[in-house]
């Protein structure tokens, strides 16, 4: 669904991405992980087109049965309508919108108005509390819910392909542990993960798949639970002796 | 000093103030969504006055003709100054934007000295709307009325278009952050240019009504009803639609009243008077009277 192969990324001068291939298989979950500054918000940003590759290729097809598109030809705000939906670190809701407008703004890009109901509807289900706030302005939300808000924002474009930049940054173990389940269900519902965690047991658990990225290059990658097993990866990101 | 010309000079007020609100909007929402004032801004003040210099008087097209021209040219000039001024200059160090900014300035005012020489041209409205309107002792002119209500309902349009359509939610979207916004799928170039021909449209119908009120246009009008139109939305709150409204209300109020009530002696020093009431205003409250806390955009 997803083909990376060979990007190269500079920021400035800085040669972030040296090189990095990644694929994601229809409705897998995959995770990605690494210490900080490895890159791997870089290569999230520039998935979704907010980073323009020097060299490389990255491939996405929407459907199976669809033609390819060539990602590192087309602009942030078209990629989304291709069914790439992007969570940003930091959650990136907008504080003054209100929750519903938060929602509504994830459906820019489509005009078929009966489907943007039935998604409104279905993401009100997955995350009730946020049919609660409706009105409220988003900055007045718990950071959890604002991951809600923000997961179920990006769900409103109807994605073929959801990419995650550390869900779980600064929520509680039982908020993360919910946000799991979530996830989980969203992915049974058809929806393909690429996840990006610092929460590195969390995100292989969930995940069929993971990649290790230092540095700026992809050191390891497969099953998870072989990852999980790995002695190099638990050292490195389980916080275990192996 | 009787209370008649206490309400007199409420009144001027409020016309002047009416203006620097529709200026200062125009200021808050190109700050909002590029975090870069637009020192050119003042300008499509001056292009407004003139535009309708030549609709009105040239052409002798009716008022509300004049007005959608009005607007629709100062849209159109915003538009302009954003492609050439402000695009180019996106991702770069915000002092080169301000210097850009000020370059077309100094450009559009130097284009008219060139153009329609610096003379000063007397600005008529047709007699109906000079008639004066006497309520008790308080006297004013029909256009006055006419300035204060369209300001009034131009500012009722605008914050429905901002928080009531599509494109408003965009351009609030855009406004708080521009990367996200991007990942939304809105279409950030044409949600800016919206914002620059909206708050340049209101920054030239204030200058149909600087003509009207003080009967004189030159290329350099713009310039300091600029400046203090930018002191207003400062005062008001950065970036805030509301703020920028009632920043410019207040600033009029407060001018007309200093010149009004000291002595006439005083008078000459109106414009000193404005910033340091913005100085003294900012020492007590920083982000202005409606701003939040200083935010910061990652």
């Amino acid at each position: 669904m997803l083909k990376v192969a060979d990007v190269h990324v500079y920021r400035g001068r800085t040669h972030v991405l040296k090189g990095v291939s990644l694929e994601v298989g229809r409705g897998d979950i995959v995770a990605l992980i690494g210490a900080n500054g490895a890159g791997k918000t870089t290569l999230l940003r520039t998935l979704s087109g907010l980073l323009r590759p020097r060299r490389g290729a990255i491939r996405f097809q929407p459907r199976a049965d669809g033609p390819e598109a060539d990602l590192t030809r087309l602009a942030a705000e078209d990629i989304v309508g291709l069914g790439i939906s992007h969570c940003p670190e930091g959650r990136g809701v907008f504080a003054r919108l209100s929750v519903r407008e938060n929602l509504l703004i994830g459906a820019y890009r489509r005009r078929d108005r009966g489907g943007i109901e039935e998604d409104y509807r279905r993401v009100r289900a997955i995350f009730p509390i946020l049919e609660e706030r409706a009105g409220q302005a988003a900055g007045s939300l718990s950071g959890g819910e604002q991951e809600m808000l923000a997961i179920g924002r990006a769900l409103m474009s109807r994605p073929a392909l959801l990419i995650l930049d550390e869900p779980s940054l600064g929520l509680g173990p039982m908020v993360v542990a919910r946000l799991f389940d979530v996830l989980a269900e969203i992915n049974r519902q058809g929806v393909t993960l690429l996840l990006v965690e610092q929460n590195a047991v969390a995100a292989l658990n969930l995940a069929r798949r993971g990649y290790v990225l230092e540095t700026g290059r992809m050191v390891l990658s497969g099953p998870s639970r072989q990852l999980l097993e790995d002695p190099n990866v638990q050292r490195a990101y389980l916080g275990g002796a192996a | 000093m009787t209370a008649d010309y206490i309400a007199q000079q409420i009144v001027n007020g409020l016309i002047l103030g009416s203006m620097y609100a529709l200026v200062a909007i125009g200021f808050s929402m190109i700050y909002g969504i590029v975090r870069l004032i637009n020192f050119a801004h003042g300008d499509i003040v001056m292009i407004g006055a003139f535009v309708t210099l030549g609709l009105l008087q040239s052409l002798g097209a009716p008022l509300p003709v004049v007005a959608v021209g009005v607007l629709l040219s100062g849209a159109g000039m915003g538009i302009a100054v954003e492609r050439a001024a402000f695009r180019p200059m996106r991702g770069a160090p915000q002092v080169t934007g301000f210097i850009a900014s000020l370059a077309v300035s100094i450009m559009l005012q130097n284009l008219g000295i060139l153009t329609l020489t610096a003379q000063p041209r007397n600005f008529a409205f047709p007699d109906y709307l000079q008639a004066l309107i006497h309520v008790g002792a308080v006297g004013f002119r029909v256009i006055d009325v006419v300035i204060m209500l369209s300001a009034v309902l131009l500012m009722g349009l605008l914050l429905l278009l901002v928080h009531r359509t599509r494109l408003g939610m965009a351009m609030r979207a855009t406004a708080e952050n521009l990367d996200v916004a991007r990942l939304m799928g809105i279409p950030i170039n044409r949600t800016i240019r919206a914002a620059f021909a909206v708050g340049s449209g209101l920054a030239a119908i204030a200058g149909l009504m600087w003509g009207g009120k003080f009967g004189q246009i030159d290329p350099l009008l713009g310039y300091v009803p600029g400046l203090k139109s930018f002191v207003a939305a400062v005062i008001g709150g950065g970036g805030s639609i509301p703020g920028a409204i009632l920043g410019g209300y207040v600033l009029g109020l407060a001018e007309v009243l200093f010149v009004g009530l000291l002595p006439p002696i005083y008078s000459a020093f109106r414009d000193a008077f404005v910033f340091a009431a913005l100085i003294l205003i900012l020492l007590a409250l920083p982000n202005g009277i409606l701003g939040k806390a200083a935010e910061d955009r990652a």
